[in-house]
């Protein structure tokens, strides 16, 4: 067995009864152990029921009507609420919650018949670029485990990149798909907001998180895509929308190119984006310079919003109904206090503080406001660029994967890691973020956005790409390939 | 602070208070553009609110949602005695 | 009350609206059930739950601000309001700050002196009641019931145009006869199913400027809203006059002491931070569910008021009781229309069957008297086959019994004695059997008459008409 086979292969080999359910199940739960220790990947392991869908996953598979992702391991990240195991949201305040219900993505990927191995680390309440701020420890990149995998969903995307499961969910709210996946050279795909159900996915900021998938390739990326996608009723932002769909037919699109955009990177990254621009330009489609306006104060304005819906979100975590309380409480406002100060790190509560801040009496209009104001001229600078393009390239991250610890201090450094994610997130519309090449033999990424509800047209110009390309088909050396 | 119901301990206290000045001209970059007669935008698509139809569903399994409760008793969740407001 | 100072009174009455599940969860709305057995997901705010819109609440609030001609937000949004408390969840209630479902309207309110007062509305918006805190229960511990977080409540804002505690009271009685009547509110007291807020200031008369306010909160009777508001209007009046000013503040009356005292809890903030909720999009009200809301309206009472007075004549205090509670002007409504001459049925519908109904602790919904028998019964008083004694008679059995009231009339042989002979018979017995009584009438003390009249009644167990009778004996007397 191959640590990093595609879905594609994986199906055929679990249907031909190359090997069985059992089989991949117990290969890839191995390889977690032996290398979660190094990678901090996961914060919690369901061997034994996992083992246990297998079996009857294998069965399953000798009937008719199968489902088509039947026996593949799957990962969610560790905010989607999964009914009888654990959901810590990598924050002490619920590092002993099991939720009584499982989230809507996690239903349905369960039904699509993905077979969970287990729950992955993330930034506290999605908080964060680094992963650094998890209760459970930082999570090392596995092309080198000094440095971040990036954030929130970073445990997702370096357990995708580690061969640890074929894929897994992710989460993102200003980047943390599209950022984490560059930075450990996989794909990830944030949809149209509305398009895959906040249900049981615990909230950062409701406005803007969105459920997508972590994957080895744009086409296995669209596979987790359909299994999480769908209106759901029990989401009131869910859009009632068409299932994503491929284009019957290459399409030759116009790509549109935000030229100052690009300017900050170095050379080494300019050219590996460069090298991309060829390539989709190889592929028959043209690209046109455009305008971004506002980029700088679209991050400002995404710490603002994000920081005002989180302040209200955590609220609920009062130590009352569930998670953490504190042993020290002689009244309520004790009570209160402690356990929400016990139970939050220090980036949460950050965000908090100043997402108070910036809804109360006298801030609300200088910052929330304008914020949402700034958001409207974002997104509506990205409607005014889509009216002559269809599709948008744009970097990823402004740097490969840093060194972890070296941005801890700086928070605003941190912020700015988002930059080239956070206005798409503002404006609602889909990024799909996949491996261009490498810098200082780091992995790096590219993203390409498109339209509201439009990811049959962002999918498939990255599959494409994917077809000339062989980015996506590199893997880190862990001193383990010898398996199997 | 109070709002927010949260404490912080002397070494929090000088990491945020450290970094208040970056993060608030950090977010004053928002004032380089001007939003005269721009309209607040709550969400990114124009969606409206969808409704549910009046359809009450019992059978809450109260034991399972207590059961990770921090403290109940008879089925109520239990917190420090409230002083009653008279 | 001095004269020299006025009194003003606003109102916010929080109505539960009646509907099956809870405003943004599909948990049953339910009074006395055993704690925590209908709060789903969403009302212990679960992590990663997240809230539905109701839209028979929705509805509901549509019918009150049609009653009422209200401005109707065809577009309004949901507001987080944050604070908090162990009964409150989230850590935010769900409410409309901005925008309101329902906009400026006026309410016409009929106080006891039979005036008509036009209450302005200042608007009325959907919010989401909280759970409950249990204080006396346990020791060292506050148990939180959260049965009643999410109940959909619409909070009902007058304009400060009140000027006595009985009017402020008279309003209250008005919301809660419209919200029974739009059958958007069971409008039971008891149970917190409408509560109270008044907000109280006083100024000296003549001024145009209003002094500082206190809200009274929580008050869940017409009586009691009426002595809390005076007491405070007292109270206020009494700091003024002794050189004090009014702090503003929120106050809790307390019944059984008959004053109200200062509600001061450190847990409530007064920074709410609202913003809109971003789990929830903005409510854009279509044309189809509008209309359908309108069809679905029932004729209204002022509606009502009109016709009553037009098509039945009524006088305008007996169509104005009528129109107080829905399901005595529906039974008034039926009757009528089955033929019952209206002022019989008015007379008895808020007569004695009023007070059967106050006897039993019943109210008009539960009327064991149906329609038919109703209107029967009237017939029968109009065509002369009960008298009145009779006709009461009849009433107590129907009360008990689906018989018709001419089965009951038939059975117990209720009717009247109409025929001819044997009244004269009974007139003849009567006379003859009080020789005495005859010769002080033939003397001239015809008073006496009335004597033989109720003679003859008695003999008759009240089935003969005594009219007839009266004539039958001055006949046979020659008086």
């Amino acid at each position: 067995m191959k640590p990093y086979a595609g879905l594609r292969e994986l199906t055929q080999g679990l249907r031909s009864k190359a090997f069985s359910t059992v089989e991949l199940t117990q290969f890839y739960l191995d390889r977690i152990h032996r290398l979660n220790e190094r990678l901090n990947c996961f914060i919690t392991v369901d061997d034994e029921a996992a083992l246990e869908r297998a079996k009857l996953a294998d069965q399953r598979l000798s009937q008719t009507d199968v489902p088509r992702l039947c026996g593949i391991p799957i990962a969610h990240k560790d905010l989607f609420c999964t009914k009888g195991l654990r959901t810590t949201c990598a924050s002490r305040t619920l590092a002993s919650f099991v939720a009584p219900y499982d989230a809507t993505v996690v239903r349905q990927t369960s039904a699509a018949g993905a077979n969970m191995l287990g729950k992955t680390n993330m930034d506290e309440f999605a908080m964060g670029s680094s992963n650094e701020t998890s209760y459970f420890g930082p999570v090392s990149n596995p092309w080198d485990a000094t440095r971040s995998p990036g954030g929130s969903s970073g445990g997702s995307a370096a357990a995708v990149a580690a061969g640890l499961v074929p894929f897994a969910t992710g989460t993102d709210t200003g980047g943390s798909i599209r950022q984490p996946a560059g930075l450990c050279g996989v794909t990830g795909l944030k949809p149209t907001y509305g398009r895959v159900s906040r249900f049981g996915m615990i909230a950062f900021a409701s406005s803007l998180d969105q459920g997508g998938p972590v994957a080895h390739s744009v086409e296995d990326a669209y596979e987790l895509l359909r299994a999480m996608e769908g209106y759901d009723p029990a989401d009131s932002t869910s859009a009632n929308v068409e299932p994503t769909a491929l284009p019957a037919t290459h399409e030759n699109l116009v790509i549109g190119y935000p030229e100052a955009l690009f300017d900050g990177l170095d050379a080494e990254f300019s050219s590996a984006i460069d090298a991309a621009r060829g390539r989709f330009e190889a592929l028959g489609h043209s690209i046109k310079t455009i305008e971004l306006p506002h980029v700088d104060a679209a991050i400002a304005a995404y710490y603002v919003l994000s920081g005002a819906e989180a302040s209200t979100n955590l609220a609920r975590y009062d130590g009352v109904r569930y998670g953490h309380r504190s042993g020290d409480q002689n009244d309520l406002a004790d009570m209160y206090r402690s356990s929400r100060s016990e139970g939050f790190g220090l980036e949460v509560k950050r965000r908090i503080l100043t997402g108070t801040y910036s809804l109360s009496v006298g801030y609300f209009d200088a910052y929330y406001l304008k914020a949402q104001k700034v958001r409207r001229l974002v997104r509506d600078g990205f409607l005014a660029a889509f009216a002559d393009v269809d599709l948008i390239l744009a970097p990823v991250a402004p740097t490969p994967a840093f060194e972890l610890g070296s941005l801890k201090a700086d928070p605003v450094q941190m912020y700015r890691q988002d930059i080239y994610t956070i206005p798409v997130s503002l404006a609602g519309l889909p990024g799909l973020s996949m491996p261009c090449g490498f810098v200082d033999g780091l992995p790096i990424g590219m993203q390409l956005i498109g339209k509201h509800f439009e990811e049959g047209k962002v999918l498939a110009a990255g599959m494409a790409y994917q077809q000339e390309t062989n980015w996506h088909e590199q893997h880190p050396a862990l001193g383990d390939e010898s398996v199997a | 602070m109070a709002l927010s119901q949260l404490s912080l301990d002397h070494h929090e206290k000088a990491k945020l208070s450290a970094d208040l000045d970056s993060i608030i001209s950090f977010i004053e970059a928002m004032n380089q553009v001007s939003t005269e007669d721009v309209e607040p935008l709550a969400h990114a698509l124009d969606l409206t609110q969808t409704l549910r139809p009046d359809v009450a569903v019992g059978g809450i399994d109260r034991s399972a949602f207590q059961r990770i409760a921090p403290e109940t008793s008879d089925g109520f969740y239990l917190v420090p005695k409230v002083l009653q407001q008279r | 009350m001095n004269s020299q100072w006025e009194p003003v009174i606003g109102i916010e009455v929080h109505v539960q609206l009646a509907t099956q599940s809870k405003i943004f969860s599909n948990a049953p709305v339910e009074f006395g059930s055993e704690p925590n057995v209908n709060a789903n997901l969403v009302d212990v705010a679960m992590p990663g739950a997240l809230p539905v819109l109701n839209e028979d609440a929705v509805r509901m609030a549509l019918k009150f601000g049609l009653a009422i001609e209200a401005e109707i937000a065809e577009r309004c949004v949901f507001d987080r309001k944050n604070y908090f408390y162990p009964d409150l969840p989230k850590g935010y209630q769900i409410s409309q700050f901005a925008s309101p479902i329902v906009g400026r309207g006026e309410l016409d309110v009929h106080l006891d002196d039979g005036s008509v007062q036009s209450i302005g509305i200042t608007r009325a918006h959907l919010e989401e009641d909280a759970g409950k805190s249990i204080h006396d229960r346990f020791a060292q511990h506050t148990g939180i019931d959260l049965n009643r977080a999410g109940t959909p409540l619409l909070e009902i804002v007058t304009e400060p145009d009140m000027r006595s505690a009985a009017q402020a009271a008279a309003c209250f009685r008005q919301l809660h006869g419209l919200v029974r009547w739009l059958q958007i509110c069971d409008g039971n007291l008891a149970e917190g199913s409408m509560r109270c807020d008044a907000n109280v200031s006083v100024r000296r008369s003549g001024e145009s400027a209003f002094g500082e306010r206190t809200e009274i909160k929580n008050i869940n009777s017409f009586r009691f809203v009426e002595r809390a508001v005076n007491y405070e209007i007292d109270r206020q009046i009494d700091v003024l006059e002794s050189g004090g000013v009014v702090v503003r503040e929120t106050r809790q009356y307390d019944a059984d002491r008959d004053r109200t005292y200062s509600m001061r809890s450190k847990e409530l903030s007064d920074d709410y931070r609202y913003f809109p909720d971003p789990d929830l999009l903005p409510l854009q009200l279509t044309a189809d569910m509008l209309e359908a809301v309108k069809e679905s309206m029932p004729e209204l009472p002022r509606e009502k008021l009109a016709r009553y007075a037009q098509e039945h004549e009524l006088p305008p205090a007996t169509a104005v009781r009528l129109t107080r509670d829905f399901d005595l002007a529906s039974i008034f409504d039926k009757t009528t229309d089955l033929g019952g001459d209206a002022q019989l049925v008015a007379n008895w519908l808020l007569g004695d069957i009023a007070a059967s109904l106050r006897r039993e602790d019943k109210t008009y919904a539960e009327l064991p008297l149906t329609a038919q028998q109703l209107a029967d019964l009237v017939k029968r008083i109009h065509d002369g086959t009960l008298s009145s004694t009779l006709a009461k008679e009849v009433f107590e059995f129907a009360w008990s019994t689906e018989d018709s009231i001419d089965a009951i009339i038939n059975e117990r042989g209720l009717q009247q004695v109409s025929d001819q002979d044997e009244l004269t018979a009974l007139v003849q017995g009567i006379v003859d059997s009080h020789p005495a009584q005859v010769a002080q009438i033939h003397a001239g003390q015809t008073k006496v008459v009335g004597f033989l009249v109720g003679q003859v009644m008695k003999q008759s167990q009240g089935k003969a008409d005594p009219k007839q009778v009266n004539a039958l004996l001055r006949q046979m007397l020659n008086i």
